[in-house]
């Protein structure tokens, strides 16, 4: 279960050598499926393989990269994902946080500045719980939860460049 | 990416679904791949199956969309992209399809939907992410969407993200 010290994650801007650069860049794309990938990835970059791994293990160490390995998608896997969103007052922001955390249901959350402060991704195994979700989170809470499941994808392809 | 095409009709691939091996493979990943320099096979030996059948069965994954796809997520704010917002806009809805697909072209949109108005305190019901390194850099974005949609706009508004409280990514109960 994240603490709430995980919460404050990194927020200042990462010093990367040239090489750290590419190697987020290359790893964004997708990452093959074979016995030795991280060889693979390492002939590309000019690298040897204990250093591409060590690499990658560091700069996951650092919170430059928040995760690395298979995305899954729970629509694809029979379940069901939306974004969520609820409006808690300010003094209570940082308590209601643990209390949603708490629910592995919650892929992400973000605090944002607007009246309906904390957004959220809801993933979920089967299509009926995320509504499930919605009622656990608003007995937990006390607050409305707004859900907001998409109803067109018009596209979707999030990649920064570092 | 196949998934749109997949969308709303195949549920896994056209000949089987999701079985146990398949969970217990999900279930040892979601956390992230093995840094070893054999991932596949260190998995293989924890789920008591060979390598090749965790890499057929991954693969079989992403053929079908159940993995968008193995990859890096960054922390995008160690990046320097400090200014994440989520543009949000009142179209009509007879006009939305054809606005949410040319904002999802605009090169700096990292995901675009259509999404339920809750009347009246929340009029919005398109969607857009931007990311940018300053204030200046997504104005200029801003700008961009509302000169794409236009007079279909009737208001709009921009959440700016202040704090990550949680990226994990999707879990299974184990």
């Amino acid at each position: 279960m994240p603490a709430l010290t995980n919460l404050s994650r990194r927020t200042e801007l990462a010093t990367l050598s040239d090489i750290d650069r590419a190697l987020i860049n290359r790893l964004q794309d997708g990452f093959p499926i074979c016995e030795q990938p991280y060889q693979i990835v390492a002939e590309e970059l000019g690298l040897d393989e204990p250093d591409l791994i060590e690499r990658i293990q560091q700069l996951l160490d650092d919170n430059v990269l928040t995760r690395f390995g298979p995305m899954y998608h729970a629509g694809q896997m029979g379940g069901a994902f939306s974004l969520a969103a609820m409006r808690i007052p300010c003094e209570r922001f940082d308590e209601m946080v643990k209390v949603v955390n708490q629910f592995p249901e919650i892929a992400h959350n973000y605090e944002r500045e607007h009246e309906l402060n904390m957004w959220f991704v809801i993933a979920t195994e089967t299509p009926e719980g995320v509504a499930d979700v919605i009622g656990q989170i608003e007995s937990a809470t006390g607050y409305r939860v707004y859900n907001m499941p998409k109803e067109e994808e018009f596209y979707v392809n999030l990649r920064f460049k570092a | 990416m196949s998934i749109s095409v997949l969308k709303h009709k195949m549920i896994n691939g056209p000949d089987r679904t999701i079985d146990d091996l398949d969970r217990n493979i999900i279930i040892a990943t979601q956390g992230g791949l093995p840094l070893v320099p054999k991932p596949y096979e260190a998995l293989a030996k924890q789920l008591n199956t060979t390598a090749d059948e965790v890499m057929s069965r991954m693969q079989w994954m992403v053929d079908f969309g159940v993995i968008r796809r193995i990859a890096a997520v960054p922390n995008h704010y160690a990046l320097g992209y400090k200014k994440n917002g989520m543009t949000v806009w009142d179209v009509p809805d007879e006009n939305i399809s054809d606005l949410g697909k040319k904002v999802g072209q605009l090169p700096f949109v990292s995901h675009c939907y259509h999404r339920p108005r809750y009347l009246p305190e929340w009029p919005y019901n398109l969607f857009a992410m931007v990311h940018g390194k300053s204030q200046d850099e997504v104005d200029q974005q801003i700008a961009e969407i509302k000169a794409v949609l236009g007079e279909h706009c009737k208001q709009h508004s921009v959440l700016f993200s202040k704090r990550i409280l949680k990226k994990t990514g999707l879990r299974l109960k184990t």
